[in-house]
């Protein structure tokens, strides 16, 4: 328990710097995000008036101090009120990220979600086959995969799949010409189909890490008394397997959740992009190619708390999954 | 540019003693017997060296218009323009060739400069302990939490907005701001165990400074260690510089591969089936990275016996016995 709450200490000062960054970043830059603004227009002559309106739509206040800015800031933040998108005026940054975010966790979610299943039991099989054909031939193919950067896998796979073959969409989240968002069939089944070539980009090329996880730790667990024990006993040979060896070889797994999390989501960013997905990494495109700041610092504030909540997540499934860590020896 | 070639020839160096003094120098022996090490600086080493001589590889200048007739000025591969020529008109294996120099350099500095941060947190924080290693282990872990591209995009977008961003070592210096914390963790665990060895606690008896301590006694023997974490950073600001000039954040007039990929996806050269703008650029990022992770796992080969494939312990015992 005392652990759990001295994580979640640390999980609200990192949640405090990040919204601190988003704070201090933009206002170590020189100009201030009316005259960003004002550049964008394009006009020449505006009034005074004009600027004091910008200013107070922007929710920007040159006169108060840094101290003050701040908590106006936190404050607004917490309320939930992350100000006016300018490249989409007059629709709420809060409403983007809204409409955006589902689709962003259903992609990074059940990527993850495959990409851990089909990677640790390749890993497990490949430790338990170590020397095999595919125990040497799998893991520089895979390595090659993880090189490739995302957004190149994207391009590749639209390319083929989408453009040439025909297979599956290769933009949107879903036919915006047939079909209407909500729980009706049709919709279902077309998001379905447009997140396939998504999903697998991202599958691809995470996979590397949770093989080489798994397999480099089942190779140590293999070795361990008591796997030649459960061999001893006669114990069928995927109960050994996935009882006795993989079991305790899962947990290193877990702990690298946090980094293969921040993989998927950067690689989730770029896929959008490619794919044209309605998620927030197509919102941050946006954002950076129109200059809205507004909105570029919204789309890192709910990355960074998604973020932040996933890794919470996976702590407390490593403590479910170890006792030691439980009973605060570690 | 220099300076990626220095690495290189250290490594070359240290192969060519291992050759010269036959017998001793086991870590040098190993790295030119182990496959994935010698396999991965090798192409390291292809890459360096094509960029270094780019101009006698290629007649064309990378932003000169050399096709300026006929429908599209987008030819495909042919002798002429090995990989085609872009949208505008230009020679596509120049870009590449020419390219290279700014992605090697761009990974390179945010490497150096994020491994030294990543030394200096990492050891610090583990070898005076206490309030000082919670502070630093706080601020390694906040970064380490914190989604990396996201922010690397939100910073570098910014420094593009204001005057300063207007070269590349903006992006090195972004990429080395948000790359460094793994290494600082990985560094920080090790240190911990040396630091409680004999020899430091006699460098400690014989009143050494803490910074001498640090430098000269623990950091040589973690020397494997920092350099598989300069390779990891290595790898991972490769490709996020990629990215961040895909999206447009880089200085997109001058030919980098990632700027070659921006120029492609504007122009809907996929669309339109012209896939000899997007392949090369991808495999050379691909290739790259792909044999600086070889190097990586060669490192880890050494350091942990277990992970060796059975095949290559069976010749190794081989030769052994003969």
């Amino acid at each position: 328990m005392r652990f759990l709450l001295r994580r979640a200490g640390f999980y609200l000062i990192a949640l405090w710097a990040a919204l601190s960054f988003n704070f201090v970043i933009p206002r170590l830059m020189p100009g201030n995000p009316v005259t960003a603004y004002l550049a964008k227009l394009q006009t020449t002559n505006i009034t005074h008036a004009q600027i004091l309106a910008i200013q107070k739509m922007l929710g920007f206040n040159p006169d108060a101090s840094i101290g003050q800015q701040y908590v106006e800031y936190l404050n607004a933040v917490l309320h939930g009120d992350l100000g006016i998108a300018t490249s989409q005026y007059p629709t709420r940054v809060g409403d983007i990220l809204a409409r955006s975010l589902p689709w962003t966790v259903g992609l990074v979610g059940s990527s993850l979600f495959l990409s851990f299943l089909i990677g640790t039991l390749i890993g497990m099989v490949m430790a338990w086959k170590r020397g095999s054909w595919y125990d040497t031939t799998v893991p520089p193919l895979l390595t090659f995969f993880s090189a490739v950067p995302y957004f190149w896998m994207a391009l590749a796979l639209a390319f083929i799949f989408g453009v040439n073959l025909g297979w599956f969409p290769s933009s949107d989240g879903y036919d915006v010409y047939t079909t209407t968002p909500g729980w009706n069939l049709d919709f279902i089944s077309s998001a379905v189909q447009h997140s396939i070539l998504p999903v697998v980009t991202l599958v691809v090329g995470s996979l590397a890490q949770w093989v080489l996880t798994m397999r480099n730790t089942m190779v140590t667990t293999l070795s361990e008394d008591y796997v030649l024990m459960a061999r001893a006993k006669g114990l069928p040979e995927r109960r050994t397997m996935f009882n006795y060896a993989a079991r305790n070889a899962i947990l290193p797994s877990v702990t690298s959740f946090s980094i293969s999390l921040g993989l998927v989501v950067s690689g989730s960013l770029l896929t959008e992009i490619v794919f044209n997905y309605p998620g927030i990494g197509y919102a941050l495109y946006t954002a950076v190619f129109q200059s809205d700041y507004a909105l570029l610092e919204g789309c890192f504030m709910v990355i960074a708390l998604a973020v932040l909540i996933a890794n919470f997540a996976s702590e407390l499934v490593y403590v479910f999954l170890d006792p030691r860590v439980r009973q605060g020896r570690s | 540019m220099q300076a990626t070639n220095l690495t290189d020839q250290n490594l070359e160096t240290a192969t060519f003693l291992s050759s010269a003094r036959k017998g001793g120098r086991g870590v040098f022996r190993a790295i030119v017997a182990n496959p994935k090490i010698s396999f991965g600086v090798g192409v390291v080493a292809v890459f360096v060296l094509a960029a270094i001589a780019a101009p006698l590889l290629t007649p064309y200048d990378p932003s000169a218009h050399v096709i300026t007739t006929g429908v599209s000025r987008s030819v495909p591969p042919s002798a002429a323009h090995i990989f085609g020529t872009t949208g505008l008109g230009q020679d596509l294996f120049s870009q590449i060739l020419y390219g290279a120099r700014i992605s090697l350099v761009i990974g390179f500095v945010a490497a150096i400069g994020s491994t030294l941060l990543q030394v200096l947190m990492g050891l610090t924080a583990a070898y005076f302990g206490g309030i000082i290693d919670e502070i630093l282990s706080l601020i390694t872990n906040i970064f380490l939490v914190l989604p990396g591209l996201p922010l690397t995009i939100v910073l570098a977008s910014l420094a593009k907005a204001s005057s300063v961003g207007q070269n590349e070592l903006t992006i090195a210096i972004v990429l080395l701001f948000t790359s460094w914390s793994y290494g600082a963790r990985v560094l920080r665990a090790q240190t911990l165990s040396i630091k409680e060895r004999e020899f430091v606690s006699a460098a400690r008896a014989n009143g050494e400074s803490a910074l001498r301590i640090i430098f000269v006694e623990i950091l040589p023997n973690e020397i494997a260690l920092v350099a598989s974490t300069f390779v990891g950073t290595f790898v991972y600001a490769i490709g996020a510089e990629v990215a961040l000039e895909f999206l447009g954040l880089g200085d997109i007039s001058s030919p980098s591969w990632g700027v070659i990929l921006y120029w492609a996806q504007v122009n809907g050269a996929l669309i339109v089936g012209k896939w000899w703008q997007f392949v090369p650029a991808g495999l050379c990022v691909a290739v790259l990275c792909a044999s600086l992770t070889f190097v990586n796992f060669g490192i880890d080969e050494l350091a942990n016996p277990n992970l060796r494939s059975e095949r290559l312990m069976k010749k190794k015992k081989k030769s052994v016995v003969a």
